[in-house]
């Protein structure tokens, strides 16, 4: 027999997230992207109100996290070997959730290919070669302002096996937790101005291009550091939990 | 009070790709020594926290029955009494070293994962009634393009899951075997996840 905690009703209602808006998201079925075709469900997802389990999630103390945590420039080198090769960036922005409302205390958890276009992994055989001081992921935990800050090297651009020649435009994977667990997220993001964004099957699986433009930092010469790195601004928008008043009992 | 609706919209997502390994679990595929050595999301337990333990595995089926072997698993739980560790649970304090969150790379060679947990109370849904016991799985991997939610519920509790208000709300009623783990040996569970298929998984909007 299972033990229960007893249940005030006010505990449970409100808050509940703002319905996703799923036209704005890649289909589970997007064919030109052929991975999808057998790891998409066929059948449709079932809408369940938001409960604990979806209100609530794991969160992550600044503890967790290690100096140098967010300089892929240096947290795979072995010490006193040279910071990674390629054009040294910065990677900034804030995670903000759909009432703009800047995120405090947010795990953000990136990973990517190193300059030549090849990740440090023993499924990728691309002939560019592999940097022995570049792991390729980072994390960070957003300060007061639900601000973040990567150093690292712009990622290449890579030949990936879906059409004969299809070549991934330079991309950093993004990995969100917000304050509840229906807010998981895993993202992309792009680089302004590169022409391989509009041509790629993964970036054009989402149903219009001006949903595609959140993705793409744009180069922020302010915050240029001289004679290190130019900086790219990326904001992450999570989604918005509904006010308490708006809220029904009944899912 | 101000009411602040929404003004941004949802990042759209993106798929994980075949390395989210190097993004998840570094250490795990051979990063070594990055983060100090460890990935996050080892333990959903302490040693002596409270309450029934038990291990969950399973593998996660592409729509050929094939394991996939680059994705990632995450689970999130209520502890023993269904408290969740987090403060939006107001109604107590989850147990002594109880975690909740645990994440795990598919392997590589053979597609399983494998969780050591303690069984999850009841919790309540929306109306305060409460659900049966389940564990929430979020899975993500090359070829999703949103990462999945669903739910492990439990064999042996067979009357609160006749009155649990999700799965009471399933239109095809046969699919709650999708979202029963199998109980291989005593306090030992296996939740094997079909994205196609006769036996597609019921996934969630949530």
């Amino acid at each position: 027999m299972t033990q229960t905690v007893p249940v005030e009703l006010d505990d449970v209602v409100g808050g509940s997230f703002f319905h996703r808006e799923f036209h704005r998201h890649p289909p589970a079925l997007a064919p030109r992207y052929k991975s999808s075709i057998a790891r998409s469900p066929k059948l449709a997802l079932v809408s369940i109100p938001n409960s604990l389990s979806e209100l609530s999630g794991p969160l992550f103390g600044h503890d967790t996290i290690g100096p140098d945590d967010n300089d892929l420039t240096v947290n795979f080198a072995k010490p006193g070997s040279r910071p990674a090769l390629g054009e040294r960036i910065i990677v900034h922005g804030r995670v903000l959730d759909e009432r703009g409302i800047g995120m405090s205390g947010m795990l953000v958890e990136i990973w990517q290919a190193n300059s030549g276009g090849r990740y440090r992994h023993i499924k990728d055989g691309y002939a560019a070669p592999l940097d022995s001081s570049f792991g390729g992921c980072g994390r960070t935990i957003t300060d007061s302002q639900g601000g973040y800050e990567f150093r690292t090297i712009r990622p290449g651009a890579y030949p990936w096996p879906n059409g004969i020649n299809d070549w991934r435009p330079s991309h950093i994977h993004f990995s969100l937790f917000g304050t509840g667990f229906a807010q998981r997220l895993i993202t992309q993001m792009y680089f302004e101005g590169d022409p391989l964004i509009p041509q790629c099957p993964i970036v054009n699986a989402i149903p219009d291009p001006k949903f595609v433009e959140p993705l793409i930092a744009r180069m922020d010469r302010h915050n240029t550091i001289p004679m290190d790195a130019r900086a790219y601004r990326f904001d992450i928008i999570l989604r918005g939990r509904r006010s308490t008043q708006f809220e029904g009992q009944a899912g | 009070m101000v009411v602040l609706g929404r003004v941004l919209h949802e990042s759209p997502s993106q798929t994980a790709g075949p390395y989210v390994h190097i993004g998840c679990t570094p250490n795990y595929i051979g990063l070594k020594g990055i983060y100090g050595g460890h990935d996050l999301g080892e333990n959903l337990v302490g040693e002596d926290t409270p309450g029934q333990r038990i291990s969950i595995s399973g593998c996660i089926f592409d729509g050929i029955r094939t394991p996939i072997r680059d994705g990632i698993v995450e689970v999130w739980q209520a502890d023993h009494l269904g408290l969740f560790n987090s403060p939006v649970e107001k109604r107590g304090k989850s147990a002594k070293g109880f975690v909740g969150w645990a994440r795990r790379a598919t392997d590589p060679s053979t597609g399983e994962f494998s969780f050591l947990t303690v069984k999850s109370g009841a919790t309540p849904f929306t109306d305060g009634n409460m659900q049966a016991p389940f564990i929430s799985f979020w899975i993500a991997a090359r070829g999703i393009n949103l990462g999945l939610h669903t739910r492990m519920y439990f064999p042996d509790e067979i009357e609160a899951n006749q009155r649990d208000p999700v799965l009471s709300r399933l239109e095809h009623s046969g699919r709650i075997s999708t979202l029963l783990a199998r109980e291989v040996s005593e306090n030992e569970y296996r939740f094997d996840i079909h994205l196609q298929g006769e036996r597609e998984t019921v996934f969630f909007d949530v």
